[in-house]
């Protein structure tokens, strides 16, 4: 199991380094810089020179390699650099904004996991009855509702009713949780639905395949109660794609809300990763890309361990 | 009665009401909330081109000289007690009001503003400052004595004092250049009516009240909040709950009549002519826009007059005008503007004009990719529009819509036959509006890459002519000669609507988005 887990650590390195490649590479082949973009965008009347003064002030006008070198030097010394856009460092960017999308990540998680365990459970349970049609149509109704769409009749829905809409501006929980949840509740609602769908489905399912399972058989063929022949025997075997969906899900949620943040004002990375894409900030872009890969390959690392946790046959070499 | 009908009819009952509610007592206290669509990359108004800049951060900052808020163009005082100009246009001399005080406590004088001029002129230490050009025609700045500043220039200058009153030359104190000329780009000490309290990166920005302001009484309001929603939609519903009372940029028709319906008498409406033009370019470089004669049938085929005012019920444009806003002083009037070529009122004599030209330079069955901003408001409408009425002179043209980085790359590179350009300006002023069509060579914001030595001479000509109607003359000139030559060709004004919540008083409209925002006389009624 430890040689296996210092195998993954390893393999994350030139993982990461293709994705430092490609994200670079794609970056600069996009049309349009920064500095074009932030004194021209609203009409500026600015001189050849001070752009060229500008573009070596930020290092672009070193070559690429020169530039790649740099980033990846100031990476494995931690020093992701600082924003072309707002000459902050890039860690103080992203970390402001990520405690916000962590925390509606973590929220959506609870509200998905909550929903579609019990959902899914009771669809395999009542297979082909009203009960298992109607989660149906519950989960395929959110599977096919965007998100941002979802979140932009919750506001609708509270503008008009209560006249009222969330919070525009994210107060952590421990200074006043009243007025953190009442600005996430809402994101992670119209979030954890389309995120509560697809538990729902993978757990039912996962469930009707395992309750064909000969154990399963040999269970009931025992006497146990049905109960602890499902909570026991099947949920546990079951739950293993569960978690790699909730697993996977969950990693995507951390930057990618970009269209829900903006429909909610949300400060988050998925906002943050908008607007420096459109401000072709190399050196943010760059930092969250790497953030959210590296989110992905640990998430699914933390998944791979938990396999070994829920299913004793599972050993890793 | 339409819902345009409905908010016109608003629009016009609330157009003197901010005269009303400026006859009522000012109250002292709370915190303005308003929306800003963007946000400032740092804090340093010398290097700022825009107006999520200008929201957020003028409040903290003075001028020497402002627009009057409340009689526009006027130019009043802001840190300048009263100021001469000589008789020759030589020499401006500035008396500054004793009793300034920088945010630290730190009295204003003389030096500070002779620092904060030469650092926009002449950037030293890594400073930036994109006005440079601006400032070239002074020559140099005295200070006599500590509340005394003169400025002296090589050649007269007919925009001087409208560039002191510029919202971007913010007053920085000269201790501070000094330590570091770059001081101002991560902090603000200013002299302006609100203090910095806090910048939430993404998130807001706020100020609170500075006790020692030189203005006795000002500011009315404890503190601001500027609040960044980049989301159009987000905006409006902030607004319309109240989250924000206002969004001074602007709104598009169709989000006004949202508002006043839903809001009724608890909102203002405020409209103006806007300093921002659509222009179409022509790559003078591409053919067949090398043929001035296909550039003026292009220009001669647009009915802006209809277009002007179709156009106005969908997107914030309204207004046809030449190169200077319509209803500038030294604009042309809608007499002066039927004589130019493309701004007749006979629309089906311009068109068969149009297509003698085409036909005389020997171009047939025309078609071109007309590259727009990838911006719903008000671009994509104009463009639509556009592509209609080159249709109706049988040339058939593509919409090409790149994100916003492509689409001024592309205009910067010479990528494109034909692109729907834009110039906004903080204020009414020939030199600055005149530079989109100055040879390419001498004009950074000139993407038709034409030169034409008889605009550039026009230009320094108005330039130097400090008699209003001399200038006049030679405005109407350059307009005539720039139009025939339709190297850029402006389409329709922009219109801006502001929808404030009826609290919000002491405002008063601009057509710039860039002035009236030092929030010094706002005051709340509640």
């Amino acid at each position: 199991m430890l040689r296996y887990t210092i195998n993954r650590l390893l393999l994350m390195i030139p993982t990461l380094f293709g994705v430092a490649v490609l994200v670079f590479v794609l970056l600069r082949l996009m049309p349009g810089d920064i500095v074009e973009l932030r004194y021209l965008m609203d009409g500026g009347q600015v001189s050849p020179e001070v752009l060229a003064q500008e573009r070596a002030r930020l290092g672009l006008d070193k070559p690429l390699w020169e530039q790649f070198v740099d980033w990846i030097t100031g990476i494995l010394v931690g020093d992701f650099g600082v924003s072309m856009w707002t000459g902050r460092p890039v860690w103080d960017e992203i970390s402001s904004r990520f405690q916000l999308s962590f925390q509606v990540a973590i929220m959506a998680t609870i509200l998905a996991t909550i929903i579609a365990i019990p959902l899914g459970t009771l669809a395999a349970l009542f297979k082909d009855t009203w009960i298992d049609r109607l989660i149906q149509v519950f989960a395929i109704a959110g599977l096919a509702v965007p998100s941002f769409w979802l979140g932009m009749l919750i506001i609708l829905g509270l503008l008009l009713t209560f006249n009222w809409i969330p919070p525009l501006t994210f107060k952590p929980f421990y200074e006043d949780p009243w007025h953190n949840l009442s600005q996430l509740i809402w994101p992670a609602l119209a979030v954890g639905y389309r995120y509560s769908a697809v538990a729902t489905r993978m757990t039912r399912s996962t469930i009707l395949e395992v309750l064909q399972e000969d154990y399963i058989r040999t269970a009931r063929a025992k006497g146990v109660f049905e109960r602890l022949v499902v909570s026991r025997h099947a949920m546990r075997n079951a739950m293993l794609p569960v978690v790699t969906v909730i697993g996977l899900e969950f990693a995507f949620l951390i930057g990618g809300l970009v269209v829900t943040e903006q429909v909610f004002n949300l400060n988050g990375i998925g906002k943050l990763f908008v607007e420096t894409v459109t401000r072709a900030d190399y050196t943010m872009v760059q930092a969250l890309v790497m953030l959210v890969a590296t989110f992905f390959i640990v998430i699914n690392f933390l998944v791979d361990l938990l396999y070994a946790a829920l299913d004793p046959r599972i050993r890793y070499r | 009665m339409s819902k345009f009908a409905v908010s016109a009819a608003l629009t016009a009952a609330v157009a003197l009401m901010p005269a009303v509610a400026d006859a009522q007592t000012p109250k002292r206290g709370g915190e303005l909330r308003f929306a800003v669509s963007a946000e400032p990359p740092d804090y340093d108004c010398h290097a700022a081109t825009s107006f999520a800049f200008i929201h957020p951060v003028r409040p903290h900052y003075n001028t020497l000289l402002k627009f009057d808020p409340a009689n526009y163009p006027k130019v009043v005082g802001d840190l300048a007690e009263s100021w001469e100009q000589s008789e020759d246009g030589l020499t401006y001399t500035f008396k500054l009001k004793q009793n300034v005080k920088f945010h630290d406590g730190t009295p204003l004088t003389s030096e500070d503003v002779k620092a904060s001029y030469e650092r926009i002129r002449n950037p030293q230490g890594g400073a930036r400052s994109i006005r440079q050009a601006v400032y070239e025609d002074i020559d140099s700045i005295e200070t006599p004595d500590e509340h005394t500043v003169v400025f002296k220039l090589k050649k007269p200058n007919a925009s001087m004092l409208t560039n002191f009153a510029s919202p971007w030359d913010c007053i920085y104190s000269a201790a501070k250049l000094k330590e570091d000329p770059k001081f101002p780009e991560r902090n603000i000490l200013g002299t302006g009516p609100f203090k910095f309290v806090e910048h939430a990166a993404g998130s807001h920005w706020v100020g609170e009240r500075f006790e020692d302001y030189h203005v006795e009484g000002r500011p009315y309001l404890d503190s601001y909040r500027a609040i960044f929603i980049t989301n159009t939609a987000a905006r409006v519903n902030a607004l319309q709950a109240g989250e924000v009372l206002s969004e001074f940029r602007g709104h598009s028709p169709a989000d006004r009549d949202k508002l006043v319906n839903a809001l009724g008498d608890k909102v203002e409406v405020f409209e103006s002519p806007w300093i921002c033009s659509l222009v179409v370019t022509f790559n003078t470089e591409k053919k067949p826009f090398d043929d001035a004669r296909v550039r003026r049938a292009l220009s001669l085929a647009i009915d802006r007059w209809q277009g002007a005012e179709a156009l106005s019920k969908i997107a914030l444009v309204r207004h046809v005008g030449g190169v200077l806003r319509p209803g500038f002083e030294l604009a042309a009037t809608d007499k002066d503007l039927e004589q130019l070529p493309g701004f007749g009122r006979d629309i089906n004599a311009a068109r068969e004009e149009a297509k003698k030209l085409l036909a005389e330079a020997g171009v047939k069955d025309l078609s071109f990719k007309l590259m727009n901003r990838n911006v719903p408001m008000p671009y994509t409408p104009v463009g639509v529009y556009l592509i209609d009425q080159w249709r109706q002179i049988g040339i058939t043209v593509e919409h090409d819509q790149p994100e916003t980085a492509a689409y001024i790359s592309n205009l910067r590179s010479g990528n494109f036959e034909a692109g729907l350009d834009f110039h906004c300006d903080a204020v009414d002023d020939p030199n600055l509006q005149l530079a989109k069509y100055l040879s390419a060579d001498r004009s950074p914001i000139n993407y038709s890459r034409a030169k034409d030595a008889k605009l550039d001479e026009l230009y320094e000509a108005q330039k130097g002519e400090l008699n209003v109607e001399k200038r006049k003359q030679i405005l109407r000139e350059f307009e005539q000669h720039a139009l025939t030559e339709a190297y850029n060709i402006p389409v329709v004004w922009w219109h801006r609507i502001i929808v404030n919540w009826k609290q919000i008083k002491g405002w008063h409209m601009s057509p710039s988005h860039y002035l009236n925002q030092d929030l010094q006389d706002v005051w709340l009624d509640q």
